[in-house]
């Protein structure tokens, strides 16, 4: 059983580069002055903080770490206050390691290829429709609650085979889980628990009637000594699926339309030249990546020329990374028709975001669809714009006027 | 002038984030995993040399050769 902590406040910084947080609500607020400082003290920083970590702040750092499996594993991924026992099969293959990896990923790779996500585009373009259906008459809308929110959760419903109207149910499993989750480990049980026991009755409910989704591909997938997979794994890539594709994608669109509501030029661009919208969403992707990884040092070693030992976590940030200006000319300046892009919002290496193609679909969609509809927005003045805080970023208030300012 | 361009994917580097199919889909092909391999032997044929480049330029893995033959 895990040893279960109370949550803990976190005194607030007053030196970044020993002691970083990406709890403290300055990160959570505006993390790129302090990516900076990081950058330009070290290309690796630690902290005390959640019983040890790391944090490489530049491009070249991020991609050493990534690429090597052998002194940084993958069994823990969120930087936490506690580091319960790791449970077997917690949701491979983003919690696996060679040579455990590969089976697991490639299990799950068919159903997302650039291919499957044109059947599943229709789908997608329906639903934006449906939520902007739903406020585009009331002059205002919160994008990130009445719309980028229910874009990703219900895809992933879809290609499920789970009820899209079950949609608020997995979004607070998602924030007990990678929001509260850091600080309480309560939370994050409850969340695991009541997650499998949902997945257990639908896999239940497949045995006698077996239906065309991802809960009976995975009951029906075979290992490579063609036995069935247990059930707690999967159970854990079922839940990998629903964590992973959610509040991620949600992120990417919300930070996505936050920016063009904040730059008319990029917005007035977009409409005129729809087909530069698959390079704008990479641009996007780069600056503001949501997704924030982590490791766990297994053996010591030097990242950079810094050494890194064992036993402490790494915060694998790929946001910051995608701001290093030696890898990225204006990194700090979105460039909305960037030639040269090769962002690493998506992971490196073998745990490279199984979900890429749908979030990518996702994205291009939920903007196609938003600027047809609402060419003009702008933020409300008299509301305030909130961002998620720790592994994910993103908005989760973010107040649009719509129609032409007068 | 320039001399044809082959280009080529190195299928240990490529994770699949399938930048280049994107790009160029022209000079690329995804097998059921959705990792890349050259189209053909890799000939680029003229008027997508752009392409080729660009393709190289964005594969985050470093994954792609762009050969001048």
């Amino acid at each position: 059983m895990s040893d279960v902590s109370q949550p803990t406040a976190h005194p607030p910084v007053t030196d970044w580069i020993n002691d970083f947080d990406h709890t403290d609500p300055q990160w959570t607020d505006d993390p790129f002055p302090i990516w900076e400082e990081l950058r330009a003290a070290s290309p690796v920083v630690h902290t005390e903080r959640f019983l040890g970590c790391y944090m490489p702040t530049t491009y070249e750092a991020v991609r050493e770490i990534a690429n090597d499996t052998e002194h940084f594993s993958s069994r823990r991924i969120i930087v936490r206050d506690v580091r319960p026992e790791v449970a077997r099969n917690a949701a491979p293959p983003i919690t696996s390691d060679p040579p455990v990896h590969k089976p697991a990923k490639q299990l799950l790779l068919p159903p997302f290829t650039p291919d499957a996500m044109k059947k599943l585009e229709p789908r997608m373009r329906a639903i934006c429709n449906e939520l902007i259906d739903g406020f585009i008459a009331d002059g205002k809308v919160d994008a990130a609650a009445q719309y980028s929110k229910y874009i990703p959760v219900q895809a992933i419903a879809h290609m499920l085979g789970i009820p899209e109207s079950d949609s608020d149910l997995f979004i607070n499993w998602i924030h007990m889980i990678l929001e509260l989750g850091i600080k309480d480990e309560n939370k994050l049980l409850q969340a695991v628990q009541e997650m499998s026991a949902y997945f257990r009755a639908h896999i239940e409910e497949r045995r006698s009637k077996p239906t065309d989704d991802l809960i009976s591909y995975l009951m029906n997938a075979k290992d490579k000594e063609g036995q069935p997979l247990e059930e707690s794994h999967v159970l854990g890539s079922l839940r990998l699926l629903l964590i992973a594709g959610i509040d991620t994608t949600w992120s990417a669109i919300g930070s996505s339309l936050w920016h063009l509501a904040r730059t008319p030029a990029d917005r007035e661009r977009l409409i005129a030249e729809p087909g530069l919208i698959p390079i704008a969403v990479e641009e996007l992707l780069r600056a503001y990546s949501p997704v924030t990884m982590a490791r766990e040092v297994v053996e010591e070693t030097t990242i950079s020329g810094c050494p890194v030992k064992a036993g402490n976590m790494v915060l694998l940030s790929f946001p910051a990374a995608n701001r290093d200006p030696k890898m990225f000319p204006n990194a700090d300046k979105v460039v909305i028709d960037r030639r040269e892009n090769r962002h690493a919002a998506f992971g490196l290496g073998i745990h490279r975001c199984v979900g890429s193609n749908l979030a990518r679909m996702e994205m291009q969609v939920a903007l196609e669809e938003w600027l047809n509809r609402i060419p003009d927005f702008r933020l409300d003045p008299a509301g305030t714009v909130t961002w998620s805080q720790g592994t994910v970023r993103g908005p989760r208030q973010l107040p649009f006027l719509l129609g032409k300012a007068m | 002038m320039a001399g044809r361009l082959r280009v080529h994917v190195d299928p240990d580097k490529c994770q699949g984030h399938a930048r280049c199919k994107a790009l160029a889909p022209e000079l690329f092909e995804l097998d059921e995993y959705g990792n890349a391999h050259e189209a053909g032997d890799g000939t680029v044929p003229p008027g997508l040399e752009d392409k080729a480049w660009l393709a190289k330029s964005n594969c985050p893995e470093i994954a792609i050769d762009v050969i001048e033959e």
